[in-house]
């Protein structure tokens, strides 16, 4: 549990976000990707790998360059737990309304 | 499920922090008595078809409340929750962590603090439930393998039975 990578985490930052939303459009040389920001080519090899071992993005091969492109399904992943938890939360406090009701006509 | 109550869902990734706001048609003191009373937390704290069943409760800054989530299958994951601060009908922060049977601390999932703010206005009480995650993995956990099972098809139904239930209130409540 501890070892695997949180896909939440590898979302929290800035920089890979940025990733994300770059390669949604096109699949990406590490290169091509490195171009877009100011930091190093190791940086953002570190961050690729981060998302790699989140199954955000995936690698393939072309030749004799390695694209990455975006997983959209994983990513979609964590909306829906999110929207799962939403419900749940949305669910517990219609259950407290309908308390708070029967509470209000006892106390009556 | 009155549409007129305000109901809002805020998630913030980055701060791995989830904010809910809820109105409730109650006045600040009924709905404090349902956050802090374990007889009125079981009863709505779990969201259907799973119920809650406290072991102990010592509501009290350094207490803590000790409570099962019990599944439809008759499955347990027990849950403590740490009272950090109280603040009489404003504020309750807590710890929230998952824990065993004997109240220890399960350490392989962070704890989520989590802070509920009470406010009254015109008859009817705002509460603000802000919770910060360890890690938002955490959720995943909480939807996937545990207290939610079968719940998406329960969700489905909520909306029918509620409807019921409010025209049967009188018959199904049972007194406190």
């Amino acid at each position: 549990m501890e070892s695997r990578r949180d896909v939440f985490q590898a979302i929290a930052d800035p920089t890979r976000r940025a990733i994300i939303a770059l390669i949604a459009l096109n699949a990406m040389t590490p290169n091509a990707i490195a171009e877009n920001f100011d930091t190093s080519r190791q940086a953002i090899s570190k961050h690729l790998r981060i998302l790699t071992e989140c199954e955000l993005v995936k690698q393939e091969q072309q030749g004799r360059e390695i694209y990455y492109s975006l997983e959209a399904d994983k990513l979609k992943e964590v909306d829906q737990w999110l929207e799962q938890y939403r419900k749940i939360w949305e669910m517990k406090f219609n259950q407290l309304d309908d308390v708070l009701s029967k509470l209000k006509k006892s106390k009556k | 499920m009155n549409p007129d109550l305000m109901f809002e869902f805020k998630v913030d990734k980055e701060n791995k922090t989830i904010t809910v706001t809820r109105e409730f048609d109650a006045d600040l003191a009924l709905v404090w008595e349902c956050w802090t009373t374990p007889e009125i937390l079981e009863q709505w704290i779990a969201p259907k078809p799973w119920r809650a069943e406290t072991k102990t409760m010592d509501f009290r800054e350094g207490g803590f409340w000790h409570y099962a989530m019990i599944g439809p299958k008759g499955e347990k994951h027990w849950s403590r929750y740490d009272y950090q601060k109280i603040e009489f009908q404003k504020n309750i922060t807590e710890l929230r962590a998952f824990s065993n049977e004997e109240g220890s601390v399960n350490p392989d999932f962070p704890r989520t603090n989590c802070s509920n703010d009470f406010k009254e206005k015109d008859g009817k009480t705002m509460v603000v439930v802000t919770a910060i995650y360890g890690n938002l993995e955490i959720l995943e956990f909480m939807v996937k393998n545990g207290f939610m099972e079968g719940l998406s098809a329960s969700l489905e139904n909520l909306d029918a039975i509620l409807k019921l239930k409010k025209g049967q209130e009188s018959i199904n409540s049972k007194p406190f």
